[in-house]
């Protein structure tokens, strides 16, 4: 056993080990996203800006894959992370599943070493399989897909193995069929076809199934072993919120998909079908605000681990605001025809992303460093008062609205002159972005972008150095 | 708080999970086929891709009050009439060509993609080409050098992606073949290029 307050692996059980290479692995990749993130919004202001050599779509292209995987790593790490003590036994291949994590990391390097050095290829298949499938999200090339799948395939059969021989429960019996689900998902965005509107059919599968039904069910499947945690939560209310949280977010979300149905060529049943599940999935994200703050008042806010719970607030909210409200905004069929392919989407995507999914890891990570540490005090009075995580708490949730603020008056700028009076014909599409206040929109973006990086620097600060020398053990919690 | 009533229970919401998420793919899927009919190329909603030999034009439909596309007569691209085959293999040709050079990590097909450039959705129309008559070189001109002849006062220039002529042409097909999908109105109030009669 490691000194208390200092860094050790022994700490860990064997799934949390793995769980920590996934984190450092997310964090590293989150680093880039938000350097390239910086790239692209410069490019919009300075045009010649790394022109010809690193253009605006590598730049972009860089920017949400590793927001992409980043994500997956810290579900997949929080996944390991809550399986032994979950299951209550340990993890059932984790010699493969550390093989795998290898593996993994080294596909990544090379997918981003081609993209930065290669970047484009001829109009062949040998592309596709090779370089770029040039499609938004999941544009790794296929052979990168294949080996994402046997990867996922272990993991999967990590988890299910350890659960079907441990304890399964509640958590565990959703948190496995929507494992399924999400995976099952990224075989739709695994082929070609030179019809656009089949093609955008299937990519939004992978897209809104992911995001807006199967992440979302597996954020609440953590968010439930976490609030058990921090804040000693009963386990029969968690689960049945989870419960109730999946049946209106797959009620909902599941037919919600119509709304990217709208205008690629499907037919016209899809306004209404997808305006009216689509309007109904802020429902469930309303349920997990009340949820998280009722579960916090019934325990009058005592929990063990300050910053993580911060950010696990954050995110109720947060998902609420960006996906919820954010969502809504755009998502009846009379108002998207203008905002379609706008910086409005732009300004919707940024603040669900962080505000659903971001902020879940963080919190992750912050309950990884207190056991890493030895499950040291992270309640009131951390030293210094935690200047350091409130800081970086601030300015990352206060760069993301601003951000999202910013875009969200270019892209109305855009729908108003671009879409409605202009058409959206290549001149309209100039006479928006050359307006000022779609310049000064894009302006303010990179301004809350640097607030966000000396956020992240901040943060990666804090996360290698909160607990350092404690000498105090966590709180205990007690129960409501 | 022993005797939980039966809407506060966990088992009445597992279960309710379980059939609201069942009927809800059920429909999904039937839903899904049904569209998927209806898209496929050849249909009325996507056309044909030898729709690349004729005339295209995006016109107000009274009834429906939107715009949509109308295949008239015929105007072979590039003077030379394609065969079904012939055809779909220039529009896979494009297609390949826009997902090998990314086009959609800075421009939006049919409104989905990037917004750092054009919507392409109906590109093939947009009056800024000049006349239909001069169009299709226009095209390939631009594509195959865009830094040159890039004409926005914002100075945002398109890279040259160092297309290959055939590859050019391939794109300009893809672009006129998705001119012509119904897109139910998107995008609203598009003012076409001036085609003779
Ligand atoms: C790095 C970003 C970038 C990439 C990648 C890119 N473009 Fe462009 N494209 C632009 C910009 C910027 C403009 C506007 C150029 C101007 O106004 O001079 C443009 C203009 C165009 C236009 C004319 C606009 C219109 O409305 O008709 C077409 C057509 C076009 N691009 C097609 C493509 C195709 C096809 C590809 C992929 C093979 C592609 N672009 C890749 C940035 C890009
Ligand atoms: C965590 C959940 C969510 C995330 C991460 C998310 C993220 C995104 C992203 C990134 C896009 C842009 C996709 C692209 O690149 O084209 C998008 C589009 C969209 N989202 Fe969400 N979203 C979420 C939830 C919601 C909800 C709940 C709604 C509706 C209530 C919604 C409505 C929409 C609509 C209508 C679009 C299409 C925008 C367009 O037409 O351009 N989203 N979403
Ligand atoms: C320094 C901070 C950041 C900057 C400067 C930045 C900049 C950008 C830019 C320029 C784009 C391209 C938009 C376009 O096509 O016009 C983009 C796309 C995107 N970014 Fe960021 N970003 C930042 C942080 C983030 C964060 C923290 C997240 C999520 C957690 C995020 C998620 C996304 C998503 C989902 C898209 C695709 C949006 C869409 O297609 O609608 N970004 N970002
Ligand atoms: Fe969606």
């Amino acid at each position: 056993m490691a000194a208390l307050g200092e860094i050790s692996l022994s700490n860990l059980n064997g799934g949390q080990k793995l769980a920590v290479k996934y984190y450092a692995m997310a964090g590293v990749l989150f680093a880039a996203q938000i350097l390239f993130g910086l790239l692209a919004g410069l490019q919009y202001l300075m045009p010649d800006f790394l022109f010809g050599q690193l253009d605006f779509s590598i730049n972009r292209m860089v920017h949400i894959n590793a927001l992409v995987v980043w994500l997956l790593c810290g579900f997949i790490g929080s996944v390991y992370w809550m399986l032994e003590e979950e299951a209550q036994r340990p993890v059932v291949g984790l010699k493969l599943g550390n093989l795998v994590f290898w593996a993994f990391a080294a596909a990544v390097t090379i997918v981003v070493i081609v993209y930065l050095l290669v970047q484009t290829g001829r109009g062949e298949v040998a592309t596709i399989w090779l370089i770029t499938e040039g499609r938004e999200y999941i544009e790794a090339p296929r052979w990168a897909d294949i080996a994402i799948v046997a990867s996922v395939l272990v993991f999967f059969y990590n988890v299910a193995g350890t659960f079907a021989k441990g304890r399964y429960t509640g958590i565990a019996g959703v948190l496995v069929l929507d494992l399924i689900a999400l995976f099952g998902l990224y075989l739709a965005g695994m082929f070609f076809t030179p019809n656009v509107s089949i093609d955008q059919f299937w990519w939004w599968w992978v897209i809104h199934l992911w995001v807006e039904a199967t992440w979302e069910v597996l954020v609440g499947c953590i968010l439930a072993y976490a609030l058990i945690k921090t804040l000693g939560a009963r386990r029969e209310i968690v689960e049945t919120w989870l419960y109730v949280e999946v049946a209106l977010m797959f009620g909902s979300g599941i037919l919600g998909l119509g709304h990217h149905y709208f205008w690629i060529g499907t037919p016209d049943y899809w306004l209404s079908i997808g305006g009216f599940f689509s309007a109904l999935e802020p429902i469930p994200l309303v349920a997990m605000v009340v949820h998280a703050v009722y579960d916090s008042g019934t325990h009058k806010m005592q929990n063990n681990n300050h910053p993580a719970f911060a950010w696990i607030i954050a995110a109720a909210f947060g998902n609420f605001l960006g996906a919820g409200v954010w969502g809504f905004m755009h998502t009846l069929p009379q108002i998207n025809l203008f905002t379609h392919g706008t910086q409005w989407t732009a300004s919707h995507g940024h603040l669900a992303f962080f505000g659903a999914f971001a902020t879940v890891n963080i919190a992750f990570f912050y309950l990884a460093m207190q056991k890493l540490r030895g499950e040291v005090w992270m309640g009131a009075g951390l030293p210094d008062r935690g200047w350091k995580w409130k800081w970086s708490f601030a300015l990352l949730n206060i760069g993301m609205l601003g951000m999202t603020v910013a875009l969200l008056v270019a892209g109305y700028v855009q729908s108003q002159i671009e879409r409605a009076i202009g058409g959206s014909s290549w001149s309209a599409y100039f006479d928006a972005q050359a307006h000022p206040w779609f310049q000064q929109g894009m302006w303010w973006r990179e301004v809350f972008g640097v607030v966000i990086l000396i956020g992240v620097v901040l943060l990666a600060w804090d996360l290698l150095t909160v607990g350092r020398r404690e000498t105090r053990v966590i709180q205990t919690l007690e129960p409501a | 708080m022993d005797q939980t009533a039966w809407w506060a229970s966990g088992s009445f919401w597992r279960k309710t999970a379980i059939w609201v998420t069942g009927a809800s793919l059920v429909a999904l899927i039937f839903l899904s086929i049904d569209s998927l009919v209806k898209i496929s190329a050849g249909s009325q909603r996507v056309p044909a891709y030898t729709v690349v030999n004729q005339r295209v034009d995006y016109v107000l439909n009274e009834e429906r009050h939107v715009q949509q596309p109308k295949i008239g007569a015929e105007q072979p691209l590039f003077g030379r009439k394609l065969d079904a085959e012939q055809a779909e293999a220039l529009v896979r040709h494009g297609k390949l060509t826009v997902q090998a050079k990314n086009c959609m990590d800075c421009h939006t097909l049919l409104g989905n993609g990037a917004y750092y450039a054009p919507d392409l959705t109906k590109a093939w129309l947009d009056p800024a080409w000049g006349s239909a008559a001069e169009r299709e070189k226009a095209m390939v001109e631009f594509l195959l050098d865009p830094t040159d002849n890039a004409r926005n006062t914002l100075g945002r220039r398109m890279p040259n992606l160092h297309l290959t002529e055939d590859e050019a042409k391939s794109v300009t097909g893809f672009l006129k073949w998705m001119a012509a999908i119904d897109t139910n109105g998107f995008p609203y109030n598009f003012t076409p290029m001036k085609q003779e009669n």
